[in-house]
């Protein structure tokens, strides 16, 4: 009646549809309008620096596993991809085209593959390789530009002029804002155009890859702080609309924050996660002489992760409060 | 699947992705007693029984042919009339292989016992357990949990609810509706037998809302009675877990490492109580069983009811066999089963479904690295962190893996559905116990 080998393997026998490999291709999927405003707002340069980006990624990913004696299935992930789409996210649009190229080796191969690889790293790769950029080639990487007019960020004008000048530069409070929020402003290449990254983000949140948790809690303690702390006169002069909607809050709220590898495994862990990029972040444009604040925020933050995972152990079944026992037993 | 609100439920759990043409009722078909049965000395949780008869012995159906050797273990009985022929060790579908009385048939229809209508009112509660006893009933939902066991709870416990399962343990099978729509009376009765033997007031019958005839049948039944009502269910997955249903019908959570009658609740499946039915008013031993056999390599999905020990390779013959060649069996369910490696294996008590996938359903997954998306420890229905828990076992960590609450986790096999990674979590916490256990010896 059989007339073959039967299958052995561990229960369970079905599996949902869901994948790393999935996961990791919505993600980038969700990236795209911010993509494509880019290149309105920056330039054919912008997209040129991504492919360059995603391009050498992959490359390094291919050459750490050949390295490790590991096989080449990790590669058609789609975490390489992500990564490069994150790291030139970060970059502004005016870098030299090798600075990406640099930036990936960082990224992979330190970030990722020293540690082990997907999985066990422990700072986002993609924040690691702009971080070493930043830190390496300040200048490249602190020149802005947008229609071809150099310029600084609204962040660093915020920071160096004060509220006035920025809003002589964009004319009234109402404009600013308008700017802030599409994105027509200078920044890095990903990170200006709140809307177009909240729309990819809602994307994610309905197909259950990220949760509200991270940037509710991260744009929301910001918004406070801002609004309590960030004025030049007393608590709540501060502008907390400009403080949330400028500089790369949004990109590192909804896409770094969240990642789900540096990140907390519980929903509390991950409030507490928000909260601490939230705080890092305030602290590091007030009191820093850096006008921005979010990469080094989120990596402050990864450090923190095993130890929140430790302490936010969900409660078992049987051990809340629920479990009293009726029979005094 | 939809999901389907109003009812009443736990926390976590998931509604996996099914093959809509697998699941709904199955069509009950008679299958004919078969030529030879193997009889496994060990079908429930607990201490082997000893075998009473050798080879050449000639037996009827319903004699008992081994005894039960100690409190938590559980007497076997003839299936069919016959003679001994072989008392070794065969394949089984839990262990490889286990000790086996195997009886071949001699056409006697005679059976050791007698449709007597006793009033089991009449009997006293000892009465009543010392028959449930003699019957070697066990769990049938799976477990195979002995039941008088549960039913002798230390004084300090009182038992002041009983739930009946209604509730399919697994997806696809449809073995616990086809017992309640066939002998609803018997499920009732059953129940009542239970609450008199334990002085207990209250009993509900957890049914999932996907099974409305099932719901409908047992409401009518028990209509009158105040003191057994009848509950559906929300349709998740495992809502058929023991802990997990009280918590649905009575919001008590057993308490970790504790059993249900910590909280004053017996569970017993829907079959268990027609075997308790038959047990006390005809003396019938549990001889035989329902089960339901799923899968696209049969000519259609089937609920049947076979002697205790009847091979899984007669039934088929006399289902007409496989359309499709399958590759994978297993018995129990999706979800929790054991894969098979012949098809020559008994059914035994606590067989309550087979599933049978062709090729392209028996995927192979290949284990990524956890990228600790956290769905795992959203969705443990025993509200544990299969990832920490897994990580620390990976690393050799078992003391921490038990503090993280290896010992809770019930094995449900959500974990491993939900995970993006194919991450095989309930073969490393398995492998957990077992060093946790080499440990404390």
């Amino acid at each position: 009646m059989l007339n073959q080998q039967l299958l052995g393997s561990a229960s369970p026998h079905i599996r949902s549809k869901q994948s790393t490999q999935n996961i990791m291709w919505a993600v980038s999927l969700s990236l795209v309008p911010a993509l494509a405003f880019s290149a309105y707002n920056f330039g054919f340069m912008a997209l040129a620096i991504v492919m360059i980006s995603v391009i050498s990624c992959i490359l390094v990913e291919a050459i750490c596993l050949k390295m490790r004696g590991k096989p080449f299935a990790p590669l058609y992930d789609g975490s390489a991809v992500l990564t490069g789409i994150l790291l030139a996210f970060n970059l502004p649009p005016t870098v030299p085209l090798w600075l990406p190229v640099i930036g990936s080796i960082v990224a992979i191969g330190i970030a990722k593959h020293a540690f082990g690889g997907l999985g066990y790293n422990i700072f986002n790769p993609a924040l690691v390789g702009r971080c070493f950029l930043l830190a390496a080639w300040p200048v490249e990487m602190t020149t802005w530009q947008v229609h071809g007019i150099t310029g600084a960020t609204p962040l660093a004008i915020f920071k160096e002029q004060g509220m006035q000048q920025l809003l002589s530069n964009f004319g009234s409070k109402p404009e600013l804002y308008w700017n802030l929020i599409t994105g027509t402003i200078g920044g890095c290449i990903g990170e200006t155009s709140a809307v177009l990254l909240l729309i990819g983000a809602m994307y994610l949140l309905y197909k259950k890859i990220i949760t509200w948790h991270t940037p509710v809690m991260y744009i929301g303690t910001l918004f406070i702080l801002g609004w309590l702390f960030a004025g030049q006169q007393t608590t709540f002069s501060g502008d907390p609309i400009f403080y949330v909607f400028s500089g790369g809050v949004f990109l590192g709220a909804l896409y770094m924050a969240t990642d789900m590898v540096t990140s907390p495994l519980t929903k509390k862990g991950k409030l507490i996660f928000g909260f601490g990029c939230g705080l890092v972040t305030f602290l590091i444009r007030k009191f820093g002489s850096y006008p921005e604040g979010v990469s080094y925020s989120i990596l402050l933050m990864n450090t923190a992760t095993p130890i929140i995972d430790r302490y936010c152990v969900p409660k078992k079944f049987g051990m809340t409060k629920g479990a009293a026992k009726p029979n005094g037993a | 699947m939809a999901k389907q609100y109003g009812t009443k439920t736990f926390k976590g759990g998931i509604h996996p992705d099914l093959d809509p043409a697998l699941l709904g009722n199955k069509e009950y078909v008679k299958i004919a007693l078969p030529e030879k049965v193997r009889i496994p000395l060990q079908q429930h949780i607990g201490a082997p029984a000893q075998s009473i008869v050798k080879v050449g012995d000639s037996v009827i159906e319903g004699q008992k042919i081994a005894e039960a050797t100690g409190f938590v273990s559980a007497n076997i009985h003839a299936t069919i009339s016959g003679k001994v022929t072989a008392i070794k060790k065969f394949p089984v579908s839990i262990f490889k292989q286990a000790i086996c009385i195997e009886i071949s048939s001699d056409t006697t229809a005679q059976t050791d016992w007698k449709i007597e209508t006793s009033d089991w009112r009449k009997l006293s509660e000892d009465e009543l357990k010392d028959r449930i006893i003699e019957a070697g009933i066990v769990g049938m939902g799976g477990a195979t949990f002995p039941t008088h066991v549960k039913l002798s709870p230390p004084d300090t416990k009182k038992i002041d609810l009983i739930v009946a399962n209604g509730v399919e343990c697994e997806p696809y099978l449809d073995t616990d509706r086809n017992t309640m729509c066939t002998f609803p009376n018997k499920v009732y009765e059953g129940l009542q037998i239970l609450m008199k033997i334990l002085n207990c007031k209250q009993g509900i019958i957890g049914i999932e809302s996907d099974t409305p005839d099932a719901i409908e049948v047992m409401k009518q039944t028990v209509a009158g009675n105040d003191s057994i009502s009848v509950l559906p269910l929300e349709v998740k997955y495992p809502q058929g877990a023991e802990k997990q249903l009280i918590y649905a019908a009575s919001k008590r959570e057993v308490p970790s490492g504790g059993l249900p009658m910590d909280v004053g609740v017996l569970v017993c499946n829907v079959a268990t109580m027609t075997a308790v039915y038959d047990a006390v008013t005809a003396k019938k031993p549990l001889i035989s069983r329902s089960l339901t056999l799923v899968g696209h390599c049969l000519k259609k999905s089937v609920n049947v009811t076979v002697p205790i020990g009847m091979l899984l390779s007669d039934v088929i013959k006399q289902l007409g066999g496989f359309v499709k060649q399958p590759t994978k069996i297993i018995s129990g369910g999706p979800m929790m089963g054991e894969v098979q490696y012949t098809i020559d294996v008994p059914i035994t008590k606590g067989t309550s479904g087979i599933i049978f996938q062709a090729e392209n359903e028996s995927a192979k997954y290949s284990m990524g690295p956890c990228i600790r998306c956290g769905r795992c420890v959203d969705i443990c229905p025993m509200g544990i962190s299969p990832a920490q828990i897994c990580q620390a076992i990976e690393f050799g960590d078992f003391e921490l893996a038990k503090k993280w609450g290896l010992l809770d986790c019930i094995k449900c096999g959500s974990c491993s559905y939900t995970c993006p990674a194919n991450r095989e979590m309930v073969q490393l916490i398995k492998f957990g116990e077992q060093q946790l256990k080499k440990k404390g010896s």
